[in-house]
């Protein structure tokens, strides 16, 4: 039975109310909390390390999966290797997501690996949350790493958001595409306080036709820092497009770094970046639509990291 | 009733102070459907900001039904009922179009309410309500977005700065017919800067702004006239007069 902490966390990370249908996953403090697998998708614990696998037979369709973490114990480490098997033609909606409530003295972390071979002509999204709270001056501290093999004709949308709480981040995401292949990565990031974040991110596009989109999305305030590194590759006839947002408050400071190499004359990439705080014109708008100042503000970074 | 009374603006500027606004008092009466048109520079959108609560005015009252307004901030002089449509509104990214139309209306509108809003500037709402209101839209889109929150905000004093500016054709027309509506209703009090006929000859009122002042006020029949006989082959009264 989960407790109400457990149970709160998961409405965050997961917006678990209740057990959802699917094939399900929670893992707490290290331990399996609950386990429930469909005809198709069927959920192993690793034997050599700690984790789980997770097949998808082929043409699986319109499925869920949901692997949430919970790490409630102060001064835990949590090192886990969840790798996904996804067939041929499956359509499969998989949202993972990890919380951290850290009430002690002790730094709590969970370093989350996640590895996806996505197979011909597979569709796949992938949802994200991270959250931290509590009250403790432990950290905590998320360091996830996604690591994706597209095969030809496969599509992935790939969603990361991180909104609140969580004191030290370092994010990979590696993806390698096949031909004909897309993947879409949209990140999400705020950051307040003194807490640190790094996103660095490697797409290669290695098979005709591959695209990739990359959007990143992030709000740095009070003194907190972030680093985005993105970078894409080009190695056949292929798209791509990197698009750094970020908007700065107070004393943060954001560093983005994107980069694109082309090394075929049929590859065509684009990077922008942009950083910079709220345009005051935006709030003045809302402000003659009968929002103060701070709820133009609030509204305006609600929107932002939709 | 809003009331200017001896409104000035002064800016610095390479030789010394520029005067924007030179003592203007006037008033709008309520559920007046008000004109404002002049040349370029003349001073009116400084006069609507200052109105808003955009520009602080160097000297000078405003008055909004009987209420000192000058010291109140731009969310107050919302809240008080009164509204702005910007010449050239800004972009949000990620914030759609309905969002920007619940923030105005101040509450969740139904499906159909936003649709209406849309559908009175010309835009078809199933099209637009989902969209971001980013540079994914284009310069008359946005704008026409920009009206629709005047609309759904539906203040008792709604000020528009050149509503027709950027808008094709087809839209525009749309858009005069909205005008016209509200015209007909006589529910809320209108002050639009024009430059264009359609929209001059819906007004009850012309105000002539050149020169940081109000040069003429009155009916369209009488003040229309003297505009397009001012105007011929470029050369105005006020250059005639030598007030330029």
């Amino acid at each position: 039975m989960l407790n109400e902490i457990q149970k709160r966390i998961l409405e965050q990370v997961a917006d678990m109310a209740k057990i959802p249908e699917g094939a399900v996953n929670i893992r707490s403090d290290g331990q399996k909390e609950y386990r429930h697998n469909t005809k198709n998708i069927q959920i192993t614990s690793k034997t050599d390390k700690e984790g789980i696998d997770i097949h998808i037979a082929p043409f699986t369709k319109d499925e869920e999966v949901h692997i949430p973490v919970i790490v409630t114990q102060s001064g835990f480490h949590d090192l886990v290797y969840n790798d996904f098997f996804i067939g041929e033609g499956a359509q499969v909606n998989i949202v993972a997501g990890c919380g951290i409530s850290n009430c002690g003295d002790c730094d709590s972390e969970h370093d989350g690996i996640h590895t996806f071979h996505v197979g011909k002509n597979a569709k796949v999204t992938y949802t994200e949350k991270h959250y931290g709270e509590g009250t403790g001056t432990g950290k905590r501290i998320l360091n996830p790493q996604t690591i994706l093999y597209l095969e030809e004709g496969a599509s992935v949308t790939l969603e990361t958001v991180q909104i609140k709480g969580v004191d030290d981040t370092k994010r990979y995401t590696k993806a390698e595409i096949g031909k004909d292949a897309e993947i879409t990565i949209q990140e999400k990031l705020l950051t307040h306080g003194d807490q640190h974040a790094v996103s660095e991110m490697d797409v290669f596009l290695n098979g005709e036709n591959a695209k990739t989109r990359v959007i990143s999305r992030s709000v740095a305030q009070d003194t907190s820092s972030q680093i985005f590194y993105p970078r894409v590759e080009g190695n056949c006839a292929c798209f791509g497009h990197v698009q750094c947002d970020a908007i700065i408050m107070g004393n943060a400071k954001v560093r983005a770094i994107p980069e694109i190499t082309c090394n075929h004359v049929d590859a065509s990439l684009i990077h922008e970046a942009a950083i910079g705080r709220i345009a005051g014109e935006q709030i003045t708008k809302l402000m003659t639509l009968g929002l103060t100042a701070e709820e133009a503000e609030e509204e305006i970074l609600k929107g932002f990291l939709r | 009733m809003l009331e200017l009374r001896n409104i000035s603006v002064t800016v610095p500027a390479e030789n010394g102070d520029a005067d924007i606004l030179k003592n203007i008092s006037l008033t709008l009466e309520d559920k007046k459907f008000v004109v404002v048109t002049g040349p370029n520079g003349g001073g009116k959108t400084t006069l609507a900001k200052v109105i808003m609560g955009l520009l602080t005015p160097s000297a000078g009252q405003i008055f909004y039904n009987g209420q000192d307004i000058t010291a109140l901030s731009i969310a107050q002089r919302a809240k008080l009922g009164i509204s702005y449509g910007f010449q050239q509104p800004p972009r949000f990214k990620g914030m759609k179009v309905s969002d920007l139309l619940r923030i105005a209306a101040g509450r969740f509108l139904t499906h159909e309410e936003a649709c209406s809003y849309l559908t009175k500037v010309g835009l078809c709402a199933r099209d637009y309500l989902d969209r971001d209101v980013d540079t994914s839209l284009s310069g008359g889109e946005v704008k026409r977005i920009e009206i629709a929150t005047v609309l759904a905000k539906n203040a008792d004093l709604m000020i528009y700065d050149e509503p027709e500016a950027g808008i094709d054709l087809w839209s525009f027309a749309r858009l005069t017919e909205t005008f016209q509506e509200l015209h007909d209703q006589q529910q809320k009090t209108i002050l639009i800067i024009s430059h264009q006929e359609r929209i001059i000859r819906l007004a009850d009122e012309i105000i002539l702004v050149a020169n940081g002042q109000v040069q003429e006020r009155g009916p369209v029949e009488k003040i229309y006239p003297m505009i397009l006989n001012d105007t011929v082959a470029g050369c105005n009264r006020l250059e005639v007069e030598g007030k330029c």
